[in-house]
């Protein structure tokens, strides 16, 4: 019954207790590639993903350029001591908030809808519907991020000039970047999956990214010291801006670190989702 | 070939399934009957492994639906109509479902073809009527020209065309050898769709019969007996004679008797018996659909304050006959319905510890406290002998 070939000949057990018909077309086993195909077709048709990598995409442009003109005009002569490169971080913090919400609507809209219910009647696998959502999310996410941070990089280069930049810190602050937005988003939809609820799961990734800072601000006591300081090393604004070799403190995670927590943590947030999906009723 | 055994769902103190037990068989259109939150949709959720039972399980093709290898390819499921994200267009949303299955994009034009959605592929689904719809979740279910259909309510919305459309679609799925099953409140509509009928109430399986079985099962005729208006003797007198001989007597507003269990012949010669004369002696048929409605009555969660409709279906006193002046009337029979128009649960043999108790109809609801019965308990297993035949083993089981 599983197998494609010459389905009048399969008179096995399980075509008998199925039924007498026969589909004339081929069966096979689903597998995760066709759920990635599916996927694809599903994101690229809402308006919810032009909108949001749009608005990422005109956000990371407009404040990268910006500041870029802006420091141009103000000492005529960029800023021999920064990298250049760090000025990207405006953009790409902005632009977070984008993936975080296109990453929870990769699910959310699901529950949302009711869609849920078709998709997970058409590929039970519900480990295979977040795998391939995850893969198609993800790829869409680094490649977008990616490359807009390369081109913005790029244009604040040659505006301001400033202190050249080895190829590590390049490639930290395109392809590092590209790949921490698009963990940061396989977080989002990992709570998406959990929450069920796109509006509360996008006000939760909101308090992820900010919170720890806020609350960082308001810890003058000195027995809090330690706490503080791991609140505002271990932020997200914080890790991107190690990303670009600009923290706001001297120890923490530094270089690739930050991708790597930003994945584990995405990685144990998922997993979970799986094993909470395949517990629950739709 | 779907299989339920002892099929539950608790949601918290609530049972929504309560040991459900049925098979639906390929090359018929099995009707799902029951009335609002009688658990239909829960049980179709449960088939499409889209919820977990809380005891039982339930099969297609003797897998679990969640082991199906390409589940679309095999079963083809209409849920809701509103399973779809308004803001794709209806050939994505179908495209998207396809490539799930592997199944080859030219497909989503044909099923497209068939519902006739061919014209709004391209529009995004938030601008469809009700209908549109239900159109576009059929399409999803033929998707993968499946062996098993289940479709819940899929006339929802729908048309005069169109509903006649999909009851011709539900025959000709049927008749091609796949299994059909379709879950309605409207039992006229399932009147002419169905061979099979699956009733259920407050989760448990009121009937499972084929629907010409349901009818003469169900449809309870009776008899309206009426005798002259001076004084009550000759009532009382007719109406021993009729109980003695087995008949079941209610009263109607007017005065009138409602006779079950005799023929109308018997009836007569019975009051001949006894000297009574009759001013009428006249045939009674009940719909189907009221025969439906009096079958779930007492299962109805929910109802108009006003009960409008329980006054339609019963439109009788609510003093008994004879307990207003003093006719010693036999006992009033426990279970006005069991054996008469409710058949006793067919499972008892599979799941005899959660067999249910009496039935359902007895002690839910306040409707039959209106219908106020007088006959001896026994009535019951003395049901007519053309509908305890009918009915076969569900009413061969309540002759204990």
């Amino acid at each position: 019954m599983t197998t494609p070939a010459t389905p009048r000949h399969q008179q096995g057990p399980d075509a008998g207790l199925l039924g007498s018909y026969e589909s004339p077309i081929p069966i096979r086993p689903a597998t995760l590639g066709d759920a990635v195909a599916s996927e694809w077709t599903k994101i690229r048709s809402v308006r919810a993903t032009v909108w949001t990598l749009g608005v990422m995409v005109a956000l990371m442009l407009t404040v990268g350029l910006g500041t870029a003109l802006l420091l141009a005009a103000d000492s005529s002569g960029g800023m021999p001591d920064e990298p250049v490169l760090a000025l990207g971080f405006f953009g790409v913090l902005l632009g977070s908030i984008c993936v975080i919400t296109l990453g929870v609507l990769t699910i959310g809209s699901e529950y949302g809808t009711g869609m849920i219910r078709t998709t997970l009647t058409a590929c039970p696998s519900r480990g295979r519907v977040l795998a391939a959502k995850a893969i198609v999310f993800a790829a869409l996410a680094f490649a977008v991020t990616t490359v807009t941070a390369a081109v913005v990089a790029a244009l604040q280069t040659l505006i301001l000039g400033g202190a050249p930049a080895s190829a590590d810190d390049w490639l930290r602050g395109t392809v590092g970047v590209g790949l921490y937005l698009a963990a940061l988003g396989l977080l989002s939809l990992g709570v998406g999956a959990i929450v069920r609820h796109s509006a509360g799961a996008i006000t939760i990734m909101i308090g992820v990214v900010l919170l720890p800072l806020v609350l960082a601000l308001f810890m003058f006591a000195d027995r809090l010291r330690g706490v503080q300081r791991f609140l505002i090393e271990y932020s997200i604004p914080n890790q991107i801006g190690a990303l670009y070799g600009t923290t706001m403190t001297e120890s923490g995670p530094s270089g690739w670190e930050p991708l790597l927590l930003m994945l584990v943590l995405a990685a144990a947030v998922l997993g979970g989702a799986v094993a909470i999906l395949n517990r629950r009723d739709v | 070939m779907i299989e339920a055994v002892g099929l539950t769902k608790r949601y918290g103190a609530k049972t929504a399934v309560d040991d459900l037990s049925f098979q639906v068989r390929p090359g018929a259109v099995t009707g799902f009957l029951g009335p609002n939150g009688s658990g239909k949709s829960t049980t179709m959720r449960m088939i499409l492994g889209l919820d977990r039972p809380t005891a039982g399980h339930v099969t297609i093709g003797g897998h679990p639906y969640r082991d199906l290898p390409n589940a679309p390819r095999q079963v083809g499921a209409l849920l809701d109509a509103k399973g779809v994200h308004g803001g794709r267009s209806a050939r994505n949303h179908l495209l998207s479902l396809a490539q799930l299955a592997g199944i080859p994009a030219a497909r989503v034009d044909e099923v497209l073809g068939v519902v006739g959605l061919q014209d709004v592929a391209k529009q995004r689904s938030r601008g469809f009527s009700l209908g549109m719809g239900q159109r576009l979740g059929i399409a999803a279910a033929l998707l993968g020209d499946p062996q098993v259909l289940l479709f819940d309510e899929p006339v929802n919305g729908l048309d005069p065309e169109g509903i006649h459309w999909v009851r011709n679609l539900m025959k000709m799925l049927a008749a091609e050898g796949r299994t059909v099953f379709v879950s309605s409140h409207l039992m006229s509509e399932m009147a002419l769709t169905a061979d099979h009928l699956i009733v259920i109430g407050r989760g448990r399986l009121l009937s499972d019969m084929s629907v010409t079985d349901f009818i003469s099962a169900n449809s309870a005729d009776f008899a309206r007996v009426r005798v002259p208006d001076d004084g009550p003797g000759e009532r009382r007198k007719l109406t021993a004679s009729l109980i003695e001989a087995g008949g079941r007597v209610m009263t109607e507003p007017g005065g009138a008797l409602r006779v079950t269990g005799l023929p109308l012949p018997r009836i007569s010669d019975l009051a001949h018996g006894c000297g009574v004369r009759l001013w009428e002696l006249s045939p009674h048929q009940a719909s189907l659909e009221e025969a439906y409605m009096r079958l779930t009555q007492g299962l109805v969660d929910y109802r108009s304050t006003d009960d409008a409709k329980a006054g339609l279906v019963e439109p009788l006193p609510q003093d008994p006959y004879g307990s207003a002046d003093g006719f010693a009337s036999p006992e009033p029979v426990e279970v006005p319905q069991e054996g008469w128009y409710a058949p006793p649960p067919p499972v008892p043999g599979r799941a005899p510890a959660a067999a249910p108790a009496p039935s359902p109809a007895a002690t839910a609801g306040p409707a039959p406290a209106a219908d106020a019965v007088v006959g001896p308990s026994s009535a019951a297993a003395v049901a007519e002998p053309s509908s305890a035949a009918a009915a076969g083993e569900q009413t061969s089981k309540d002759l204990r």
